[in-house]
């Protein structure tokens, strides 16, 4: 099997692909980046949190224009995962605005971003929505 | 006991739009000396200088200045605050001459950006072809595009359909609109980048940048300064009276940054800041929303201008589509807003927009605005917002007759 490394480090792999949250023991703020100390109360201690895999959608915008060699169009959102908001693109939807709404229920699903040159795969995560999407259990 | 009053002296903004035959020094310059011409001093008489120049690099914008205008010894402040660096420097002149330092400040915002495009986004130029941690997610590839969007209409498009969703009853045609109206008000402001009507069709039609925003729903790249000259009560009392009855009264100078809240990490929160700010100006100011004349806010995607009926208390919470669809904001409803043409129009040379929307707020203070004069107009409120974040906000008031 190809080895596979998560594209940033809050995404763990495995068992399951799922998101973690640093989440200040004080005052439970979270956060996905790395922090010095917790920008709501202060406190420099952490633990990681699982952030659940299910959510809705609460805001979107389908970008059209990026940077060059950003593949467009694709939709960037927010999404709600149980109270904890996760920035993300959404996949396995069209990119306009018949198929995407605010509210939808997405689950959270990984992507290939790459492969480099010693063959180990970068894997990426969206969300697709929850309805019709392919069950790849 | 209270701080004295503050006033605006002398103000002036340049023709927004393309100046190749002008730099930043040019036009930080030409708008410093039309300020002080406009309040009829000169840079003997200013005892501090604050200065803007978001995209410049090296060295200070102040003393650039300096050396076109006048190297009288006075203390510079460089200042940068994204999109709020005009009003940073603004309200840096005002703490000054409220600490007691001098009795006379000199804030300049100035930026070239006419041809640029997206100012913000990451390219993926550099990626290795080993996967290698860095960064503060510890990432192994560029996350623009591939994690949600860094442009700034993207980040605003979300900011819009956020409060769309909260709210409900808001659509693509209903933000087309809001552009439609500022494209509408600039066609009676000879400074704005842009002087074009633009039907409502055109604009939902145009090239889509960032769903719901489409091009003309922008706030338009372009070169341009402003510049105002502030002084304290005392001071105004010294000078002549035509001076006394052109002066523009402070009223209020606010700047807020963003609380922490749930979800600032992922998407800005550009509403409790602008909310906190608003509130704090109409404390200080003891004017009340209703009491504007007109408001000059930052427009910079037509998405933004709606939620910031709501933040800056324009209307009810959540009440930000009925304001808009009852005319109020055009410019001849209850209260205008942008009638300058907004960030989507005039233009958005960024450092200097903070200052610029108080030189709009001024001339329709001192009955000076020509064409697009709000008749009467007594109190006005500029706003701007930097991402990262922070917020400007004034409240202007005309001198008692």
């Amino acid at each position: 099997m190809t080895a596979q490394i998560p594209l940033v480090d809050y995404l763990v792999l495995d068992p399951e692909p799922h998101l973690i949250a640093h989440e200040c023991d004080g005052c439970a703020a979270r956060y996905f980046d790395r922090r010095n100390a917790c920008a709501s109360c202060g406190g420099t201690a952490f633990h990681d949190e699982d952030v659940t895999t299910v959510g809705e959608v609460r805001a979107f915008t389908i970008v059209s224009l990026a940077a060059p060699g950003i593949p467009v169009p694709f939709v960037a959102a927010v999404v709600d995962c149980g109270g904890t908001s996760v920035r993300a693109n959404l996949v396995n939807v069209p990119p306009d605005p018949a198929h995407v709404h605010t509210g939808m229920k997405v689950r959270l699903a990984t992507q290939v971003v790459g492969t480099d040159s010693s063959g180990v795969e970068a894997l990426g995560f969206g969300f697709e929505p929850l309805e019709g999407a392919t069950d790849g259990q | 006991m209270a701080s004295e009053d503050i006033w605006i002296l002398g103000i002036h903004m340049t023709k927004f739009g393309k100046h190749p035959d002008k730099d930043t020094v040019d036009l930080a310059t030409e708008a410093a000396l039309g300020a002080l011409a406009d309040g009829g001093v000169t840079m003997r008489d200013v005892g501090v200088l604050a200065a803007g120049n978001l995209m410049g690099r090296g060295a200070g914008i102040g003393q650039l200045i300096q050396k076109q205008v006048g190297q009288t010894g006075i203390p510079v402040y460089n200042v940068a605050n994204a999109c709020a660096t005009g009003a940073t420097a603004l309200r840096t002149a005002i703490m000054a001459i409220k600490a007691g330092e001098c009795d006379m400040g000199l804030a300049v915002g100035v930026e070239k950006l006419a041809g640029a495009g997206l100012l913000t986004g990451g390219s993926r130029a550099t990626e290795k072809d080993t996967w290698e941690r860095s960064g503060r997610y510890g990432e192994v590839a560029a996350l623009d595009g591939r994690v949600g969007t860094e442009t700034m209409p993207g980040v605003f498009a979300q900011i819009g359909m956020e409060y769309a969703h909260r709210y409900g009853g808001i659509d693509f045609e209903l933000f087309a609109q809001i552009a439609e109206k500022n494209h509408a008000h600039s066609t009676l402001n000879p400074l704005a980048s842009y002087q074009k009507r633009f039907t409502l069709e055109e604009i939902m039609n145009d090239v889509m940048i960032s769903f719901p925003n489409t091009r003309p729903m922008c706030s338009a790249n372009c070169d341009g300064a402003a510049a105002a000259v502030v002084v304290d009560d005392s001071k105004l009392k010294t000078l002549s009276g035509s001076q006394q009855r052109r002066a523009v009264k402070v009223s209020a100078s606010i700047l807020t940054t963003d609380p922490w809240e749930e979800a600032c990490q992922v998407l800005p929160n550009v509403n409790t800041l602008t909310r906190n700010a608003a509130a704090q100006a109409y404390e200080a100011s003891g004017i009340g929303p209703e009491d504007l004349d007109l408001v000059e806010l930052h427009d910079c995607f037509a998405t933004a201008e709606l939620v910031h009926y709501d933040n800056l208390m324009l209307c009810e919470p959540g009440g930000a589509a009925d304001l808009f669809r009852s005319g109020a904001t055009w410019r001849d409803g209850r209260i205008p807003v942008n009638v300058s043409g907004g960030l989507e129009s005039k233009g958005h040379p960024i450092a200097a927009t903070g200052i610029a929307n108080v030189w709009e707020i001024c001339h329709h203070l001192r009955g000076e605005a020509g064409d697009r004069q709000i008749e009467g107009a007594k109190v006005g409120l500029a706003h701007v917002i930097g991402l990262g974040s922070a917020c400007g906000v004034h409240v202007l008031e005309r001198a008692a007759a």
